[in-house]
Order: C-alpha cells, then sequence, then structure tokens
C-alpha cells in the first residue's frame, strides 16, 4: 500500500479557551474523496483550514505527500516555515470557500490566471492558456472577460474552482462550496464537483448535502465536538449510522430537505 | 466694474512672474507633503492594524495628535521650534514636513477604513492559491481598497493644497505670502486677496471635478 496523499496527525487547534479540534486524525489516500460532515460549529472548517495552514494548529502535524506541512524539522524539533515557503506549499493545494472570494477587481480569466502569473511565473499567454482549459472544465469559459460580480452565485464558484484547478493541485479542499447559493444554483456547482471526483481527484469536502456525500464521497467522516465521532463508507455511515449523535443528526438534516 | 479690472491690465505684467513662482512653490508643496503624507499615512494604517499592541497604541496616538493639534502648530514646531535643538529646515521644507505629518494622521484613517472595507475571505483566497501575504496584498489588498481610496484621498489633496497657505505663516514664499507681500507694496489687498482666491480655485475645482467623476463611477461599479 502506498503512503497516504494527506495525513493529519494529532490537530489539535483552539480560539483562545474555546477549544475547538481536540486531537483529529485521518489519512486520505491518493484519488480518495472524503466527506466531512457535522453539526454546526463542530469544528469543520477548522480542520479544513488547518490542512492548508490557513489556521496554524496549536498541536498535530499535517503531511502532504509524505512531506510535513507548514512546517520544517530541525534536529528534532518542529518550527513554521517561512512565509514564502508556506506559500509554495498552499500553491499545491486548491481551497474553494463557501463565499467564493472571487476578486471583484479582475475578470474571470485573471482571477484564475493571476497566481499562476503573478507566483509562478508563467508567461501571461501560457497562463492564458490554462485558464481557459480549467474554465473550460467548469463550462465558464464564455465568460472569462465579465467581471465577477456580473455572474450568478454558482457561476461565480465555478469560477473559484476554475481557479483552483489552476493551481493543478494534489488535493483539492471545499469548505460548504453550496451553502451561499440560491437553491436553484446548487445543482450546477454539485455537477461541477461531481465532473471533477470522476476524473479521479483527491478532495475533502466539509457539506452538508447528505445526499451528495454519500453519492460522490469514499467516505464519510462524522465530527462532533472537536472530534470524529464515526468514519467508514460513505453509504455505510449514512444509511447505518452507529453513533446516537449521527443518528439524530441525520434525522434533522433529511427533515430539512 | 471696468476700473476695478483696469488694475489687473496695468499691474499684470509686474505680478505675473512673481504670482507664477508662487504657484509653483504651492503646487511643489503640496506635491512633496502629498507624497510624504501617503507614505506616513500608508505606514500609520499597516501599524494600527499590527499584531502588536504596542505598535498599535503608537499609531493611534499619532493620529489622534494630528488630529486634535492645528496645522499651523505643527508648522510652528518645526520651522520655530526645532532649530533650537539644532534642527533646522529652510520654510519650504518645513513646510512639506509639517503639512505631510499632520495630513499623514487624516490620510491613515482613510487607508485603514479602506483596508478594513476588504473581506478577510479575499485575502485568504489569495494565500489559498500561494500567494504570500505581502502578494496577497500587492495583488489584491491593496487594489481592492485602492478603490474605496481613491474618492477620499483626492478630496484630502483638495484640502492638503488649501492648508498650503498656512506656509505663509513660516515664510514659505509660496501663494499666499506672495500676494501679501505684493498687497501690502501695492495697497490693493482687494485686488490681490480675489486674484489668489481665483487661483486656489482654478487649482482646486478640476480635482473636485475629476474626485466626483471618479465618485460617480464607483457608485455605478456598486450597482451594477
Ligand atoms: N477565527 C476564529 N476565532 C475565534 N473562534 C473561531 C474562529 N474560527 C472559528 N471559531 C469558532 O470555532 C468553532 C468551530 O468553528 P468552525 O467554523 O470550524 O465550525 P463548522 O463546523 O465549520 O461550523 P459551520 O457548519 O457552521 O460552518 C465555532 O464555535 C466558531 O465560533
Ligand atoms: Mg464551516
Amino acid at each position: 500500500m502506498s503512503e497516504p496523499l494527506l495525513k493529519v496527525e494529532n490537530l489539535h487547534k483552539s480560539f483562545g479557551s474555546l477549544d475547538v479540534l481536540k486531537g483529529i486524525d485521518l489519512e486520505l489516500g491518493r484519488g480518495e474523496k472524503i466527506a466531512l460532515i457535522g453539526p454546526s460549529g463542530c469544528g469543520k472548517s477548522t480542520c479544513l483550514r488547518c490542512v492548508n495552514y490557513l489556521e496554524t494548529p496549536n498541536r498535530g502535524h499535517i503531511y502532504l505527500d509524505g512531506e510535513l506541512f507548514g512546517e520544517k524539522k530541525v534536529g528534532d524539533r518542529h518550527v513554521h516555515m517561512s512565509e514564502k515557503e508556506l506559500a509554495r506549499q498552499r500553491a499545491t493545494i486548491g481551497m474553494v470557500f463557501q463565499g467564493f472570494y472571487l476578486w471583484p477587481h479582475l475578470t474571470v480569466r485573471d482571477n484564475v490566471a493571476i497566481a499562476q502569473i503573478k507566483v509562478n511565473g508563467m508567461a501571461r499567454s501560457e497562463a492564458y492558456d490554462l485558464a481557459g482549459e480549467v474554465l473550460r472544465k467548469v463550462h465558464m469559459e464564455h465568460k472569462s472577460d465579465e467581471y465577477p460580480e456580473r455572474l450568478s452565485g454558482g457561476q461565480q464558484q465555478r469560477v473559484a474552482i476554475a481557479r483552483a484547478l489552476a493551481q493543478r493541485p494534489k488535493l483539492l479542499l471545499f469548505d460548504e462550496p453550496t451553502s451561499a447559493l440560491d437553491p436553484e444554483l446548487v445543482g450546477e456547482v454539485l455537477n461541477t464537483i461531481h465532473e471533477l471526483a470522476n476524473e479521479g481527484r483527491s478532495m475533502m469536502l466539509v457539506t452538508h448535502e447528505i445526499a451528495f456525500a454519500r453519492e460522490v464521497a469514499d467516505r464519510v467522516i462524522f465530527m462532533d465536538d472537536g472530534g470524529i465521532a464515526e468514519q467508514g463508507p460513505a453509504k455505510e455511515v449514512i444509511d447505518s449510522p452507529v453513533n446516537k449523535r449521527l443518528k439524530s443528526f441525520l434525522g434533522q438534516m433529511l427533515e430539512r430537505h | 466694474m471696468i476700473e476695478f479690472l483696469t488694475v489687473y491690465a496695468e499691474n499684470w505684467a509686474s505680478w505675473w512672474p512673481q504670482i507664477r513662482a508662487a504657484i509653483w512653490v504651492t503646487l511643489g508643496l503640496t506635491g512633496f507633503a502629498y507624497v510624504l503624507a501617503m507614505v506616513v499615512g500608508m505606514l500609520i494604517a499597516l501599524g494600527r492594524m499590527s499584531r502588536s499592541a504596542l505598535l498599535r497604541g503608537l499609531c493611534k496616538g499619532y493620529v489622534e495628535f494630528m488630529r486634535g493639534v492645528p496645522t499651523l502648530v505643527i508648522l510652528f514646531l518645526i520651522y520655530f521650534g526645532l532649530p533650537s535643538f539644532g534642527i533646522v529646515f529652510d520654510a519650504f521644507w518645513a513646510g512639506v514636513i509639517g503639512l505631510g505629518l499632520s495630513m499623514g494622521g487624516y490620510i491613515a484613517e482613510v487607508f485603514r477604513s479602506g483596508l478594513q472595507a476588504i473581506h478577510y475571505g479575499q485575502r485568504e483566497a489569495a494565500l489559498a492559491v500561494g500567494m504570500t501575504p505581502v502578494q496577497a496584498f500587492r495583488y489584491v489588498t491593496l487594489p481592492l481598497a485602492f478603490r474605496i481610496i481613491l474618492p477620499p484621498m483626492l478630496n484630502m489633496l483638495i484640502l492638503l493644497l488649501k492648508d498650503s497657505s498656512l506656509a505663509a505663516l513660516i515664510t514659505a514664499p509660496e501663494l499666499m505670502l506672495t500676494a501679501k507681500d505684493l498687497a501690502s507694496s501695492t495697497f490693493l489687498p482687494m485686488h490681490l486677496y480675489l486674484l489668489v482666491g481665483v487661483l486656489y480655485l482654478a487649482l482646486t475645482l478640476p480635482m473636485s471635478f475629476v474626485a466626483r467623476h471618479i465618485e460617480a463611477r464607483m457608485r455605478l461599479g456598486a450597482a451594477r
């Protein structure tokens, strides 16, 4: 068995006196898709944000592709990387946010290409080719010259996905990518994510769309109170939950839909 | 009325060379002070958002000081006060420094509110694609804040141009002082102060026009 793509080891995170993550351990294999579910405030976003060090863990380590992420070893001590080294590592993980966060002063094309041009030193023409390629993938190429504010929420989110794809990421992180969307726009974004999943990409997805998680994810992790309360193959966990809290959580989610 | 105007025609040849030179001094004062104010303002604004409580406090203190103390007092401190510590600036540069430091406090607040108006998610998205914090600031936060900052910044420039007349009181040979000298040597104060008033207006009106134009465009942009 080859080593996992992502390894999260004893992850702890607190904000002031609030302990949000209380020791998370998980592994994600190459091409594997994990869905993180759980009640609001249980730490799903925080966990995802620790994976690419948008939040700095208080304890524990992240390994991507066998390499320490966000830290390096000096002797047998772990120290934080410089901002530059961290940025280079972050570039290998794509992240899609609930609020899209496209940059309103740039066209769709530039939103997707700017990091390649300014960070990776890619030639503009090459970066634009790449932008065209990933925008085609999310069916947004025809809007390349538009500014984000002219797009619907679903279109904006698909552009945000293209922006992540342009990084040629080893891993894609989605934090509730459809929660900010009007109901009629959810489908197009889920379809896009589904297509990416079918390409065999590795992803970690926080979602409240239980049916989608069941269909797309290989594995579902139920987080509760800063820890992993139950995990297993998606259909098993969702169809026959064991944990009592998970049962009631799933019940609530089904009621809502 | 005609009589009043003929005075200008008669004296124009002797006034204009001095007035023209003074306009350049006024523009120089304003320009250099504005650049200084922007540098100071940016540093203070960043300081006010820093992680260090001490730095935040110092920068807040700077803003409060500049807001509460008249610009004229600052100018006098620099031009008349500092020489007793052996620090001597000529009138022009004392004016630039005084006006710049004073305006810097206001500009810091404009910068800060502009930067804080940018949602943190915009910056995080930049970090997530692999930008360093400096790159995220340079390519995302700053250009976004710029759109918010621009109209008030132009208004600050107009204020500064008018405030540069205060430098007359520390003998900088700018428009106001030149007018005053001419007025007392020709005994034509009404003519001369009216003339500088019109000249200040001629300099500031185009700026107000540009500022209003940009503001209107921004509003359109936001409404789209
Ligand atoms: N930067 C922060 N500072 C302080 N507290 C925070 C911060 N970020 C998150 N928290 C707190 O940590 C807890 C977990 O937040 P998190 O966003 O990870 O939850 P979540 O599982 O993603 O919830 P949701 O489903 O509502 O998105 C919450 O109580 C939240 O208020
Ligand atoms: Mg969340």
